[in-house]
């Protein structure tokens, strides 16, 4: 390979890490994704023109045109999209960045053949590439409201068989050894409906964990396109988006007490019966409905009120209206914060940015171990689009299919208030005894239009 | 594939294997203890660098034979695809981080 290339790589190379250093810190994360972005950038140039193949001008041209359309819609898609939207975005590219793999896959396999490894290799990046394709575009479809769950009758089973499967007929092909392109259309086949049987039972409340997987994956199999062509900056680059992407895998399991596998093969609610209806039964008792005018007054005086958003909030698009409540209130003498459990919304984060999208100042998002001890001396909570997370149950209920999951710990405020479009249970599907509580009091409605209630009896104190 | 032809790889690309566990650890480590209001630009700004891909559909581009309309439209879409996911990630991750900017 030529010097200057390897050069050129090198540098890429450092640059994501560094690049991805500096993403994890909040003063310099701007910096470093600008640097990351550096380094990929002279990667491409480097590739295209630091090679030594012999390359017909036609070529050069297609590739021209292919960086050109995709360069214009991609810039397109960042600058238009909504902040709401980001899981269905991060999505859509985690199955763009399958897809290419796959494709490479595909073209390199007859180029491969007659090598065991290689051939290995190959048929990873076609098998991984396309689930990681049509898993996320099942992701981004759900996320988008297009899709619901979907559980097949004895779907684990079913999905584990498929999976088996394809492992063994992988290896069915590589010991074969020879020229079979049929096979690997085969193999792609299944690979890419089992992307779909994999994503489809999987929904609500677990999609931060599927959208943090398919990420990982999507590095994984950059990294054996790496291995495949021997380039290092490939390799790296995969390895350490795959890396990253199985802490946050993780980490949101954690924040659900959930294990991995749980998540994958057992979709909430147990098969869909058991939990709910053993739930149900311990709750009852009367809710207690409140008014727009009523909670502003019990918001108005009081010293300290913490702010819990969830999904509700970003399907509402209430963040703007939201953070003016906050000011309003700020401007009354009362001390505001919000609540951030770490898998609220549908993706690792997503809270965050919806609220900095509305200029809510970075220190009054509190994360949830920091903000559980001041529950006890706060006068009222206010839960907008929330549940699963601060659902007693996790703490009381050992029957719940939640239990043991780390939760905000409101029900220690004096107030609490909830809004919420109607009684209907969360996405995991359980009750919520909370809302049964004698300091509980439910705001019905949709959260943009009961938020906007309450400024505008706020502004008439 | 034997034992044989597995140890004669291992040993081969000995380096290569060096650096993937290599890489497995830097990964874990740089992530491991960011907050959590940086997961979603964290996460898009990882999304734009498995974008790298790209590098592999640009061999397989630069390397087609003019007259192999398989190897060049699958490439060309490789291209496309894996661009849009590097430009698209890393633009929209600067948006995002731009707002947390801005207040502060």
């Amino acid at each position: 390979m030529n010097i200057t290339l390897s050069i050129i790589y090198l540098i890429a190379t450092v640059t994501f890490v560094i690049g991805l250093k500096m993403l994890g810190h909040p003063e310099t994360a701007k910096k470093g994704n600008l640097i990351a972005a550096a380094g990929m950038i002279l990667a491409i140039i480097g590739t295209i023109f630091l090679h030594d193949f012999e390359v017909p001008s036609i070529n050069y041209i297609l590739i021209g045109v292919a960086l050109l359309i995709g360069t214009v819609v991609g810039w397109l898609i960042a600058i238009k999209v909504e902040m709401t939207k980001m899981p269905e975005l991060v999505s859509l590219f985690n199955g763009f960045g399958g897809a290419s793999a796959m494709l490479i896959g595909i073209v390199e396999y007859g180029n491969n053949v007659g090598d065991a490894m290689q051939t290995s290799t190959v048929i990873a990046a076609i098998a991984i590439g396309s689930i990681t394709f049509t898993g996320s575009l099942i992701a981004w479809a759900k996320l988008n409201g297009s899709m619901k769950d979907i559980r097949l009758p004895k779907y684990n089973l079913l999905n584990n068989i498929v999976l088996l499967g394809l492992i063994a007929f992988s290896t069915y092909i590589v010991m074969m050894g020879g020229n079979h392109l049929f096979l690997i259309y085969i193999l792609l086949f299944a690979s890419l409906v089992y992307g779909i049987l994999f994503v489809i039972p999987i929904g609500g409340a677990d999609m931060p964990v599927v959208i943090s997987l398919l990420n990982s994956l999507t590095g994984i199999a950059a990294a054996i396109t790496g291995i495949l062509y021997g380039n290092m900056v490939m390799l790296v680059g995969g390895i350490l988006v795959g890396s990253a992407g199985l802490i946050l895998t993780f980490v949101m399991c954690d924040a659900m007490n959930r294990s991995l596998s749980n998540v994958i093969f057992g979709a909430f609610g147990g098969g869909g019966d058991t939990g709910g209806i053993a739930a149900v039964g311990k709750t009852g008792g009367t809710v207690k409905k409140t008014t727009a005018s009523d909670s502003a007054i019990l918001l108005n005086y009081a010293n300290k009120v913490v702010i819990v958003p969830g999904y509700g909030l970003a399907v509402a698009q209430a963040q703007h209206v939201i953070h003016e409540l906050e000011l309003l209130l700020t401007s009354k003498g009362v001390d505001v914060s919000y609540a951030i459990h770490p898998v609220a919304g549908r993706m690792p984060g997503h809270m965050n940015v919806l609220l900095a999208e509305s200029n809510v100042d970075y220190d009054k998002l509190i994360e949830m171990d920091d903000i559980n001890p001041q529950f006890a001396n706060t006068d009222v909570v206010l839960v907008v689009g929330a549940n699963d997370v601060v659902n007693p149950a996790a703490h009381n209920d050992p029957s719940s299919p939640i239990y043991g999951m780390p939760i905000l710990d409101v029900e220690n405020a004096k107030h609490i208030i909830i809004n919420k479009r109607s009684m209907n249970a969360g996405y995991a599907g359980i009750q919520n005894e909370l809302f049964f509580n004698q300091k509980t009091s439910m705001l019905f409605g949709d959260a943009k239009a009961a938020l906007t209630d309450l400024v505008s009896e706020l502004k008439n104190m | 594939m034997n034992m044989n032809e597995l140890l004669e790889f291992i040993s081969n690309n000995l380096e290569l294997i060096y650096i993937l566990i290599l890489a497995v650890f830097i990964g874990v480590e740089l992530i491991k203890n960011v907050p959590s209001v940086l997961h979603t630009p964290l996460m898009s700004g990882a999304n734009a660098l498995s974008g790298v891909v790209i590098v592999g559909a640009l061999l397989v581009m630069l390397q087609a034979n003019p007259k192999d309309y398989l190897s060049l439209g699958l490439g060309f879409i490789a291209v496309v695809l894996g661009i849009i996911n590097v430009i698209g990630g890393f633009a929209v991750t600067d948006r995002m981080l731009q707002m947390f900017k801005k207040k502060k």
